[in-house]
């Protein structure tokens, strides 16, 4: 048994910090809040560039809300926070390289079945 | 709870905590419980999982020449006689953030060692779970009644229906396990395993502890946050 064990032992006592429900009604409500706005996207049929940016800017926001809340890593320490944070910089990476990928693909799709490819 | 200062572990904020916690000899994330840390290194490969999967359908959507289905038309269902655009995702959607909340509690009020309202609480969401997965259960039947396969469908691009199955089952896949797992836990509350110093834990001969349940609390909010993700690019986008 190592020692952090031990620690969570003796940490049982019952005036133990917990947060204040308040905190957690509101990120509540506001996640309902933007789930309807991300809806509402949808039902006015907003096009292009503004719908994208209005999906984008609710999914990380609500996204943001529940981990920094929810999950806690708001009050969570530094180590955590950052073994958990830095590694999605390798999906957006990830990201990046497949959508020039895609661009590609198309483009040779496009170029070998309706222009056929020859030059 | 969460929280840097743990007794006997008291750590800067900041990045100097940080190098005190790694800089260290011994172990990491000192002062966390164990199941916990692993936990968050679990969703963390889970993260990259569902990132694939989502990457993959931004590349195959994107190199389509064939039209993509419109999603605010396949997924839409009639509601008094009106087609109402993507309904019963909204509910799902509506479903899935309100046990998302409940979990959130159950996991305050685990640690006020208050085991009547943290066992309701982990029920309810265990409740608002399986609803999710009966709605996805009917919404996956709805399609495959209207012909749309893993290899072909009659709304466009015949790789929309591999993606949808492919990344909406594997997310509800999750649920499923978590919502198997929320019964056991609201029976593990209920039943007083984490009273009294913790008389029992779940996979382990160790004591049972609250903890467990702020544990369940944080792969329930990351099947939700996966699914934020989900409803963005897959249903609204």
């Amino acid at each position: 048994m190592d020692d952090t064990n031990q620690i969570n032992e003796k940490d049982k006592k019952p005036e133990e910090s917990t947060h204040k429900i308040g905190i957690y009604l509101w990120i509540w409500g506001l996640l309902f809040v933007l789930s309807f706005f991300s809806y509402m996207v949808d039902w006015y049929q907003f096009q292009g560039m503004l719908r994208w940016s209005l999906i984008l800017f609710f999914m990380f926001a609500k996204a943001g809300l529940i981990m920094a809340f929810f999950m806690h890593l708001f009050w969570e320490r530094y180590a955590l926070v950052n073994v958990l944070l830095w590694p999605m910089t390798a999906i957006a990476c990830f990201v990046f390289l497949m959508a020039a990928e895609f661009e590609y693909t198309l483009f040779s799709r496009m170029f070998y079945f309706f222009v056929g490819g020859g030059v | 709870m969460s929280d840097p200062k743990i007794d006997g572990f008291e750590l800067k904020p900041g990045f100097r905590g940080m190098a005190s916690d790694t800089g260290s000899d011994q172990t990491m994330f000192k002062g966390v419980h164990w199941g916990k840390a692993m936990m968050w290194i679990f969703l963390l490969s889970d993260t990259f999982v569902f990132s694939c999967f989502l990457i993959a359908y931004m590349k195959g959507r994107g190199s389509t020449p064939v039209e993509w289905p419109n999603p605010s038309e396949v997924f839409a269902l009639e509601a008094f006689g009106v087609p109402v655009p993507l309904l019963l995702i909204a509910l799902m959607t509506f479903v899935l953030i309100t046990s998302s909340g409940t979990m959130a509690l159950a996991v305050k009020y685990g640690y006020e060692k208050n085991r009547k309202m943290c066992g309701w609480l982990v029920l309810a969401t265990a409740i608002g779970g399986l609803t999710f997965v009966g709605m996805q259960a009917y919404e996956w039947s709805k399609l495959i009644h209207e012909g749309v396969r893993p290899w072909e469908n009659p709304f466009g691009a015949a790789q929309f229906g591999s993606f949808f199955f492919m990344i909406t089952g594997f997310h509800g896949t999750h649920v499923s396990i978590g919502v198997i797992f929320l019964f056991i836990y609201a029976y593990k509350v209920f039943a007083g395993h984490y009273e009294n110093g913790g008389k029992r834990g779940w996979f382990t001969t160790m004591k049972g502890d609250y903890v467990e349940i702020e544990i369940l609390g944080l792969y329930w909010h990351f099947v939700d946050l996966v699914w934020v993700f989900i409803f963005a690019f897959f249903y609204l986008w």
